[in-house]
């Protein structure tokens, strides 16, 4: 089948848009589940294109969240009125402002990820993730640092998002996000991340250019990282700095080294098992973190591969090709 | 006349700001030793060491505690010094044991997953501390009776700056002489040239590596506690953003060579003092500090990764 991912893109489009026209009659608790689910494994999704299948580990993807979630923010709660009549009101209309949004905040992530890919990816391994992490807590204190009453709203944060994240949302763009990552990555060009992680002097010397492919990870990663943190803030309706600090970073990577690094598939999974166990756990807060530093540990020294590495997909791909 | 005065008073503000660097500075040096040690010999960053820091301060208070009637008995240089020995001995030994089960399975994989590892240590020791010793933040005993040393001119200098300052430049002496002076300093050395090389001629590498989780750990306790001298308030996650820092102070000076990160440390310590001090003058919250040794970090990354001190390392294939 030549068109398999375009199929795929869209009955996931459509299907997402029928669950939320009918959304009404899901119970509230498990639709927020749903919701947090999908932000999840757009996250996952897109930091496995950066840590996964182009092996660069980055520890800074609640930033690029934070960039996205206060840029769609920003455009909703300053500009969003005349943006809602200049398209002249209506569901249409807001879905218009919901767009230009959310493409203003991953646009607005995309060239944060540029700013700190640029100089950072010529660097190796463990000084990626400092700078990354150190990238994540840069933002957090400017953030933390603006004025209360200014459009960044200060340690506080920003209230009053519109509402706008539905089923629809969420679901579109998690399935545009493993869409264009899945296909990517399968695509003569994207062989070139696969190359980049497996041997990066081998790739170079094959002239393969190293440099630009982790940057053009690192944008799009950051670019769908700040897309889900757009549909964050106009889900919960308020964000504050705090909510994009270091610990959500490694949320994100515990999903991705759990489903397995560079595996599509096990990723998601993984997103959705944790984000369902979360929720299950919701008691046991305190050991939460405890588990998930477990898990990294017992996961790196028993099974570094993951729960569902990719090479469990390989043989399907070579049947199809 | 006005000028002279200003002038005067600018000289005074720029001074005080840099000796409360320097006193800084000299903890984060300590921590930043650690780094670079583990760096040498290992070729990682471990992660966990913020936290070791961290427990040298909660042992700090807990020897402090259980000792109480013994230390009250003893002259206060003498109860400083044993609490601060032990909780070296205590996190020495802490660090030993992380090595061993955390990172020597990983010995012969990838970095990354050293890495991911380490972060995972991390978390692990803050929110198990957190369990134990709580969320909140808990006043640090007063193991030094503070007194201000009437320096020159406005100039406050008190004597528990003093001693953290001589403290600290002591132990690095310490540790340079262990390096540099002893069999099993000159293995680290050798280890940390050429693991292989090093093991065909003898050298025990697990033995050396554990000897340097040791030795690292027992520095950042050392630094946990002048640290909680100086900022008499400790918490589960203190150790996180000093952590960093050293971090990228031990890069600053060039990672795995000891003086630089000793210089590194020194420096960070003064820069942020004096990005804190002058950022208020300005009208920019003193906030922003935060931020300014990750600002150092991007910058020194991109024009001299090899850091002040450390050599151009060729990756050969």
């Amino acid at each position: 089948m030549k068109y398999k991912a375009q199929i795929f893109l869209f009955i996931a489009l459509a299907a997402s848009l029928g669950v939320s026209l009918c959304a009404g009659n899901i119970d509230d608790y498990f639709l927020d589940i749903l919701l947090n689910v999908g932000i999840n494994v757009t996250l996952a999704v897109s930091l496995n294109l950066v840590n996964g299948h182009t092996g660069q580990f980055s520890l800074g993807h609640a930033g690029f969240m934070a960039v996205g979630a206060y840029g769609a923010s920003i455009v909703t709660l300053q500009l969003g009125d005349h943006l809602l009549q200049i398209f002249g009101g209506g569901s249409i209309a807001t879905a218009l402002t919901f767009l230009i949004a959310l493409l203003v905040g991953g646009g607005c992530a995309a060239l944060s990820g540029w700013m700190v890919g640029m100089p950072s990816l010529r660097l190796k391994g463990d000084y990626l993730a400092i700078v990354t992490l150190g990238f994540n807590e840069i933002i957090r204190v400017v953030l933390t640092n603006t004025s209360g009453d200014g459009p960044f709203g200060g340690a506080l944060g920003l209230k009053g998002i519109a509402s706008y994240t539905n089923f629809f949302w969420v679901f579109g763009v998690a399935a545009v996000t493993i869409y264009v990552v899945s296909t990517m990555v399968n695509s003569t060009y994207g062989r070139g991340f696969l190359a980049v992680r497996d041997d990066e002097i081998a790739a170079e010397a094959m002239g393969v250019n190293t440099v630009r492919y982790k940057v053009i990870a690192f944008v799009l990663g950051a670019f769908f990282a700040g897309l889900a943190g757009g549909l964050y803030a106009h889900f919960r309706s308020t964000i504050s700095p705090e909510g994009f600090n270091f610990l959500k970073s490694v949320d994100v990577v515990v999903m991705v080294i759990l489903g397995g690094m560079g595996s599509t598939p096990g990723v998601i999974a993984a997103a959705i098992l944790l984000t369902v166990l979360n929720e299950w756990l919701r008691d046991f807060e305190q050991y939460r973190m405890i588990v998930f530093a477990l898990i990294l540990i017992v996961m790196m020294i028993v099974r570094p591969q993951g729960l569902l590495p990719a090479s469990l997909f390989q043989r399907k791909k070579k049947e199809s090709a | 006349m006005t000028l002279t005065i200003s002038y005067q008073l600018f000289l005074e503000q720029f001074v005080q700001q840099l000796l409360n660097g320097l006193f800084l500075g000299s903890i984060y040096a300590l921590i930043a030793l650690g780094y670079t040690m583990v760096y040498g010999v290992l070729r990682f960053i471990n992660f966990a060491h913020g936290d070791v820091f961290m427990l040298g301060a909660f042992s700090g208070l807990y020897l402090n505690k259980w000792l109480a009637p013994m230390l009250t008995t003893l002259p206060w240089p003498a109860s400083v010094a044993l609490v601060l020995v032990l909780s070296m001995i205590i996190c020495g030994a802490l660090g030993i044991i992380i090595e061993f089960l955390a990172y020597r399975p990983l010995r012969d994989k990838p970095k990354l997953n050293v890495l991911i590892t380490a972060i995972g240590v991390s978390l692990f020791i803050e929110y198990t501390c957190q369990l134990i010793f709580g969320a909140t933040q808990q006043p640090f005993p007063v193991l030094i009776p503070k007194s201000n040393i009437a320096g020159i001119g406005g100039l406050t200098v008190t004597n528990v700056q003093v001693i953290v300052l001589v403290t600290a430049f002591a132990l690095m002496l310490g540790l340079r002489f262990i390096v540099m002076g002893t069999r099993l300093g000159l293995a680290m050395r050798a280890l940390s040239l050429n693991p292989t090389a090093s093991s065909l001629m003898g050298v025990n590498n697990g033995v050396v590596i554990s000897f340097t989780f040791g030795l690292g750990s027992a520095l950042a306790a050392a630094g946990g506690i002048l640290y909680a001298s100086l900022y008499p308030s400790i918490e589960p996650f203190m150790g996180i953003t000093p952590g960093l820092k050293a971090f990228v102070a031990a890069v600053l000076g060039g990672i795995g060579n000891i003086p630089g990160a000793a210089l590194g440390g020194l420096i960070i310590g003064v820069v942020e003092t004096l990005v804190a001090g002058y950022s208020q003058s300005l009208g920019v919250p003193s906030g922003y500090k935060e931020g300014v040794a990750f600002v150092i970090l991007i910058l020194i990354l991109i024009f001299k990764p090899s850091g002040l001190l450390g050599k151009v390392e060729r990756e050969k294939v």
